[in-house]
């Protein structure tokens, strides 16, 4: 069995690569949606008076995430089609792991920009910086890092929930799965679990990289300690 | 330069901060707001940089109207320090202290020059830290920063809140030694909050006392050592304000000559004969270059013994500018119970004993008798 799915490898890797492509394709297209509409909406969330729709944006895009993929495909091929918009294939994937994506980058982006020392904010503002300087100077650039960790588990999520999107024709690695578990072929399923998994790996280690080199010089010298 | 009329801060809470506050602050004056926590003193000084914004009254800067100028226009041009400093991790401690100076646009070799000037300004070798991070430093050394930072764009008005509390009693000492020392160079209008009594005798020209959102006494601080106004001034000064009122003299306001100095090579006897003409239980030994050498006690004196073996070396000696209560705590630990004034190049000045002290209470309680004779006029 795990022969077979060796064998198919080295006689099929451009059927991997290919799928392999698909797959980040969706999963990067969306989480860069994701992270567009994540992180605005975390900072909006974040200003003074609007713990309340703060609280209100995390519960719903809590909510989001305990919809099953599956369901969530469904909805939005009714929408889609009403709105006579493709209603398979790349973009109902495409929108379902944006909305998945969002929730670990709205809480991160909300929770680092509140977590900024008060006393640098103050310092700030004694100091005259404006309410936008406050933000892109200090509140932001203090966040990057948490914001980073968000969109990496967003990206490591979808990767694996991108899979199921080969289901309604938006290709991936996905696709040996579905075609394995149609003609009992566990060689093919073998294969796009492994690959599935270790695009994970691969990815996580890499944003884990670019997790550390968004991090600001003077505040990594202090976590070393 | 600083003027607020009936300024007054009623939170939305319904809380009454500070009520109907009046009074002005003198160019180049060093201010202290004091009070017990609550008092409305810190958002006094916010008010002055619209931080937080008065409901009514109003607040004068140079006789200009804060209200009518932007917000952060305003601030920009007032030095901001406070206790948790809120320095900025990601930043170096260059960029930190040019904050004001990025935000007014002053190109990048400007900024670093000044920032150069700052670090030096307040002791800390600027090649060495200018690069560094804050996390990098130690807490007195943020501190630094943060009154560098305040100073960035060279304003003439500095706003202080507690800027010295989250540091430990030795570093802080130092560091308001070395802050008067720069404000005796700078000479900016200061508003300075704390509720540190000590600390306020320290550095102010003037404090305001305030309570419960009222200012109680305004005064410098002799005068109100001297003379509280009320029962909770006296309270909050304490019992021993006319101790705390020593630190603001200095020795060489009430030091004496030396009744009595002898040269290293006189003659033991005669020394003893002059001593008993005298009626001087003890002298003062020089060297040729007039250096204080120790003590020498007429019992101590014998022929044929040479001055140098009998004399008692000082445990410790003041300068002219030591502050009296230090003296008086010195005087505490030496030997004779007085205590030996040098200057730099440790040449024999003057002498304090007990009296000394005793006198400029005796002063104080005069000047006490007049105020009071004044009133009843």
């Amino acid at each position: 069995m795990w022969n077979q799915a060796w064998n198919y490898v080295v006689n099929h890797p451009d059927k991997i690569l290919v799928w392999t492509l698909q797959h980040l394709y969706i999963v990067l297209v969306a989480n860069a949606s994701a992270a567009v509409f994540g992180i605005l909406i975390g900072i909006y969330i974040s200003g003074k008076g609007r713990e309340r729709i703060a609280d209100t944006v995390i519960y719903l895009a809590s909510i989001m995430m305990t919809v099953p993929s599956l369901a969530l495909y469904g909805f939005l091929m009714g929408i889609l089609s009403a709105l006579s918009l493709p209603s398979i294939g790349f973009l109902p994937v495409v929108i379902a792991l944006t909305l998945y994506g969002l929730l670990p980058i709205i809480r991160n982006t909300y929770t680092a920009i509140r977590e900024v020392d008060p006393a640098m904010i103050e310092a700030g503002r004694g100091m005259g910086m404006s309410e936008r300087q406050i933000l892109t100077m200090i509140k932001l650039p203090l966040a990057v890092p948490v914001i980073m960790a968000g969109l990496r588990q967003a990206v490591v999520m979808n990767i694996g929930i991108a899979a199921i999107g080969a289901y309604i024709g938006a290709g991936g690695l996905g696709q040996p799965i579905f075609r394995g578990i149609a003609n009992y072929r566990t060689d093919l399923i073998i294969v796009g679990a492994v690959f599935v998994s270790l695009l994970a790996i691969v990815i996580d280690v890499l944003m884990g990289g670019l997790e550390r080199l968004t991090t600001p010089k003077g505040v990594r010298i202090r976590r070393k300690r | 330069m600083i003027k607020l009329e009936h300024v007054g801060k009623t939170f939305a809470d319904g809380t009454e901060a500070v009520k109907d506050l009046t009074m002005e602050i003198e160019k180049g004056e060093f201010c202290v707001f004091l009070g017990p926590s609550g008092c409305g003193k810190t958002t006094s000084l916010k008010m002055i940089n619209r931080l937080i914004p008065p409901t009514t009254g109003k607040i004068y800067i140079n006789g200009v109207d804060t209200e009518k100028l932007n917000p952060n226009e305003l601030r920009r041009g007032i030095g901001y320090a406070i206790q948790n400093i809120g320095l900025f991790p990601h930043r170096t401690v260059g960029e930190n202290i040019a904050t004001v100076p990025m935000l007014l646009g002053w190109p990048k070799e400007k900024r670093r020059r000044r920032a150069e000037e700052l670090l030096d300004l307040v002791g800390l070798p600027p090649d060495t830290f200018i690069d560094r991070y804050p996390s990098e430093l130690s807490g007195g050394q943020q501190q630094r920063v943060g009154v560098a930072r305040c100073l960035g764009a060279d304003p003439p008005v500095l706003l202080m809140d507690e800027p010295f509390g989250a540091i430990d009693p030795i570093t802080r000492s130092k560091l308001q030694d070395e802050f008067l020392k720069i404000q005796s160079k700078l000479k900016k209008t200061i508003v300075f909050v704390t509720h540190d009594i000590n600390e306020a005798i320290k550095l102010a020209d003037r404090i305001a006392l305030m309570r419960e959102g009222r200012l109680v006494q305004y005064a410098d601080p002799a005068t109100l050592l001297n003379s509280p106004k009320d029962e909770f001034v006296r309270d909050f000064v304490g019992a021993d304000r006319m101790l705390k009122g020593l630190r603001l003299i200095k020795v060489k306001d009430v030091m004496q000559k030396p009744p009595l100095t002898v040269k290293v090579g006189e003659d033991p006897m005669a020394v003893k004969a002059r001593m008993e003409s005298e009626n001087l239980r003890w002298a003062m030994l020089i060297d040729e270059d007039g250096r204080f050498l120790g003590w020498i006690t007429r019992d101590d004196l014998k022929a044929g013994k040479p001055i140098r073996e009998i004399v008692t070396p000082p445990t410790v000696t003041a300068d002219p500018d030591t502050p009296l209560n230090e003296a008086l705590s010195m005087m505490l630990v030496s030997a004779l119970g007085t205590l030996a004034v040098l200057d730099e190049r440790q040449s024999l000045i003057g002498v304090l004993s007990f009296k000394n002290i005793r006198d400029v209470f005796g002063e104080q309680w005069d000047e006490q008798q007049v105020e009071v004779g004044k009133e009843v006029q």
